[in-house]
């Protein structure tokens, strides 16, 4: 017995001495999560996860190796306590959350009749799965047994359902799902990615410049669910409530249920869940990731750098904007006119923006006169967004139309009406151009108090580019519209005052570049209308004057007829650290577009920052959302079928005719009542490549 | 020399470890998911059962035989392979690096595994010298390793068939386990 006990306490003692000294000689440093996550794990070393022991499918698990709920015999109750180790590690300002990206299920359309195991990765052996879509849900449900958190179920319509409550992001799913339909991401994961080729797309969301996330957001009011919507919307789209009134939604155009009836109207239902966050969701959070200790300076406060300051905090880093006007906006605030978009409206989409603190702003600052690039990389900025805009006007060739007192470009009309100091317009005033600043001069010139108010365009009314609903309401507020004419000269008194035009009459010639008949003027057809003021809105050019200054930082910047040239996928120009966006970069656009330009611009400053590869993928979809040109093969349809004629919902507006119509600056276009937006979101098919929801009702 | 190519025979196949005396059947199905983890896995258990058989042998012959300790055998056994894995561990983690990311993580799985220590109990029982020792506590996991292999290569194929939906995964694997050893007791009688 006691031989027994002595060579028991011999060999621990011997053992345990060898093991103590062995740990310290032989020490090697290993993640300390590790050791906190093996803590978690049941301490079996049965292998069942198929490492090798506990301490190695920790080490695999905080690797991101094998999933947080790769113990077998832990079970759930594990995994949640691993999830909670790596997810304070983490960071949990940027919780990753699963989401299905498939809509198909059911009413996915079969190739076949597949008879085997009940299990995705089974039937994907055969042929990619029966389903006549490539990218689309098999609906076995392999994600669902993948989950040991219950998050996923197969829902009611065949595809797979996350609950957000229960997902703790473990990407188990993910891993599980042959077709990479459930996709666990970031949010800044989600932010960086841009549209490609073999993503699940609606016709619509294909078409946005911005790349939001319609159908989503569509689906979210439909439930009811008015927050999820903002934020489905916010993720593409900072300044929703300005584009929710102004934007010319080019996604319509392309909207599949036209073909059966009318588009849905899906500017409205965007505006009508901006409208409601912005009266009742004011405490919604929105996530920002980890500070990354980069910071970049945005020169220019418009759209474009909005946007990309806003996806550049979001993604950790550090903004600071530099606006040379007394507030911020840019265009749109110093464009737009206040009937349609109200100043404290797309003051609130700023202050959400601004609100998401780290967003430094500075105006009344000039670029090339307060401060150049020098400067700002001397004061410690390790990129530079330039987004001037285009705040030059175009000239219309008609003879002394600087000097002749009453012409007025209409940059600095309307610039001067968002100061709150109006250009001064007589009774009579006639505007040149027909895209949407000149209906902006038009409208408001009648608000300004002028009689008779005419818009001199040198083709038909049907080649304005201007969006029809505002060609519709010049027509409701007494616009006479002067077509296929060309101005030629300026009449004036003996002071050199404006009295009156004298124009050309043009017939319609060979079809030119665009695809419109270009415009021949008729020989001896001159015609003259007596007016006061006349304003010249036939597009804007970029002030990059400062780039061809010699021996400056700046001038290493490559310009083309006044804009900057960039690599149009990074933004980046000639200079690394400098990157530019929205209308300063090309032909000035919509704001949906310099909106969408700034996520673009914020992904690619975040990628040379961060030392990763810049290029878009080659899958990247590249769509011609003016010319409808691009989109996937196989989504657009000639016609479509088990849809109710339902029409749209109409477009409130204040009664034409009425004092607050003609003589205020009352916002013009109303929001939609919930009930109305309820019903309009219920006409959308919910559309993805190729299939869609037949008979809605 | 016979003798020990009759007794390596016989370890390997007549009295596999796995299939016929099933001893350590929780790495059998833990690590047979794939052909890499198996090879690892098999690769392992030669090692540590070499060692172990060594090491138990002798603290057989110089402390418990002469001190008629035999009783208290397996716990002896125990904390010996257990502190002698662990040190092979630590040593080789910091001083072969290369060897410990091949195989060194398969070790603390079979620290006491039941078919290490059932070999170096039978290594006792049969009352082996230590040339016979040396080869059966070869043998042993390499039949381990052959029937750890040939299962992996089953499973692989498995895991795309078309099985039905109860006896996915394990439930499969085990089935498929008892079919090998149906075959592997036809071995019997060949020695």
């Amino acid at each position: 017995m006691i031989e027994a006990l002595l060579l028991m306490m011999g060999l621990g003692a011997v053992a345990g001495t060898l093991l103590g000294i062995a740990s310290k000689v032989f020490y090697v440093w290993e993640d300390p999560r590790i050791a906190l996550v093996a803590d978690c794990l049941a301490g079996a070393n049965c292998g069942g996860c198929g490492y090798t022991g506990c301490g190695a499918c920790a080490a695999a698990i905080v690797a991101g190796e094998a999933d947080v709920g790769a113990c077998i015999v832990g079970g759930a109750a594990a995994a949640a306590k691993v999830a909670a180790v790596l997810g304070l590690e983490a960071g949990a300002a940027e919780p990753l959350t699963s989401e299905n990206t498939c809509t198909g299920g059911f009413r996915a359309p079969e190739k076949f009749s597949y008879m085997g195991v009940n299990d995705c990765r089974a039937a994907y052996l055969l042929y990619a799965g029966a389903k006549d879509c490539d990218v689309g849900c098999l609906g076995f449900g392999s994600c669902v047994k993948a989950c040991v958190f219950d998050a996923l179920k197969i829902g009611p319509d065949g595809y797979p359902v996350v609950d957000e409550e229960k997902c703790v992001g473990c990407g188990a799913c993910e891993k599980a799902c042959p077709k990479g339909i459930m996709q666990v991401r970031k949010p800044s994961d989600r932010i960086l990615h841009m549209n490609l080729v073999t993503d699940r797309l609606a016709p619509c969301r294909q078409t946005c410049p911005a790349e939001v996330n319609i159908p989503k957001y569509i689906n979210h009011i439909k439930r009811g669910e008015y927050d999820k919507a903002w934020l489905t919307v916010m993720e593409r789209n900072p300044l929703p409530l300005s584009t929710g009134r102004v934007c010319p939604h080019p996604c319509e155009d392309a909207c599949r249920r036209a073909l059966a009836d009318d588009p849905v109207s899906i500017n409205q239902l965007k505006r009508f869940c901006s409208d409601w966050v912005m009266n009742h969701g004011t405490s919604l959070k929105i996530p920002v990731a980890p500070d990354t200790g980069y910071r970049v300076a945005i020169v220019g406060g418009g759209p474009s750098g909005l946007s990309a300051a806003f996806y550049l905090r979001r993604l950790g880093h550090k903004v600071k904007i530099f606006e040379w006007l007394p507030k911020l906006g840019g265009m749109i605030y110093y464009g737009i006119p206040q009937y349609r978009l109200p100043k404290e409206i797309l003051y609130k989409d700023i202050d959400r923006i601004l609100g998401l603190g780290g967003i430094e702003v500075k105006t009344g600052v000039k670029f090339g006169v307060d401060f150049d690039l020098e400067s700002l990389v001397g004061g410690g900025f390790d990129a530079v967004l330039m987004t001037i805009g285009a705040m030059n006007h175009a000239s219309a060739r008609i003879p002394d139309e600087d000097k002749v007192k009453g012409v007025v470009p209409a940059t600095v009309f309307l610039r001067r009406q968002g100061l709150g100091n109006p250009y001064p317009v007589g009774k009579k005033v006639a505007v040149i151009g027909g895209g949407n600043v000149a209906m902006d001069c038009l409208r408001s010139s009648v608000r300004l108090g002028a009689d008779k108010v005419y818009c001199l365009y040198r083709r038909e009314v049907k080649d304005m580019p201007a969006n029809k609903v505002e060609i519709e309401a010049c027509h409701h507020e007494g616009i006479e519209f002067v077509t296929l004419c060309t101005p030629t000269r300026f009449i004036t008194d003996d002071e050199g005052n404006l009295t009156g035009i004298e124009y050309l009459k043009n017939e319609l010639g060979e079809p030119d570049a665009s695809g419109r008949r270009s415009p021949v003027p008729i020989k001896d057809s001159e015609t003259v209308i007596p007016i006061d003021n006349f304003i010249l809105a036939i597009g804007q050019t970029t002030n990059s004057a400062f780039a061809d200054e010699e021996g400056t930082a700046v001038s290493r910047l490559e310009t083309s007829r006044g804009s900057i040239v960039n690599d149009t996928d990074t933004h980046q120009t000639a200079i690394p650290y400098v990157f530019t966006s929205g209308d300063c970069a090309g032909p000035p656009g919509l704001l949906v577009a310099a909106v969408g330009a700034g996520r673009r611009a914020a992904r690619g400053i975040h990628k040379y920052l961060m030392g990763e590869d810049m290029a878009f993928p080659p899958t990247r979809l590249r769509v011609d959302s003016r010319r409808m040109k691009g989109h996937i093969p196989g989504t657009i349809f000639d016609s479509i079928e088990g849809i109710q004629r339902k029409g749209r919902i109409e477009q409130p507006e204040l009664e034409p005719g009425s004092y607050e119509r003609q003589h205020t600056y009352a916002e013009v276009d109303l929001t939609v009542t919930e009930e109305n937006a309820l019903k309009e979101a219920n006409r959308c098919m919910r559309c993805c490549l190729t299939c869609y929801n037949k008979d809605t009702s | 020399m016979g003798d020990y190519i009759l007794l390596a025979v016989g370890a390997i196949l007549v009295n596999n470890i796995l299939l016929i005396q099933y001893l350590g059947n929780c790495p059998f199905l833990g690590t047979s998911k794939s052909m890499d983890n198996a090879t690892g896995m098999a690769m392992a258990v030669v090692f540590v059962l070499a060692l172990a058989g060594i090491v138990t042998w002798i603290m057989e012959a110089v402390f418990l035989k002469p001190l008629g300790l035999e009783y208290i055998r397996t716990i002896v056994f125990i904390v010996v392979i257990a502190a002698l894995v662990q040190f092979v561990e630590i040593f080789m983690k910091k001083s072969m690096p290369a060897l410990y990311a091949g195989l060194g993580i398969f070790l603390p799985l079979i620290t006491t595994n039941c078919a290490v220590m059932g070999v170096c109990l039978i290594n006792i029982k049969e009352e082996y010298n230590f040339l016979e020792m040396l080869v059966s506590s070869l043998a042993y996991p390499a039949g381990f390793g052959l029937a750890l292999i040939l299962f992996a290569g089953l499973r692989e194929r498995i895991i795309i068939g078309r099985v039905p939906g109860p006896l996915q995964d394990v439930s499969i694997a085990l089935v498929t386990a008892g079919f090998m050893s149906l075959s592997f007791l036809g071995f019997k009688g060949m020695i």
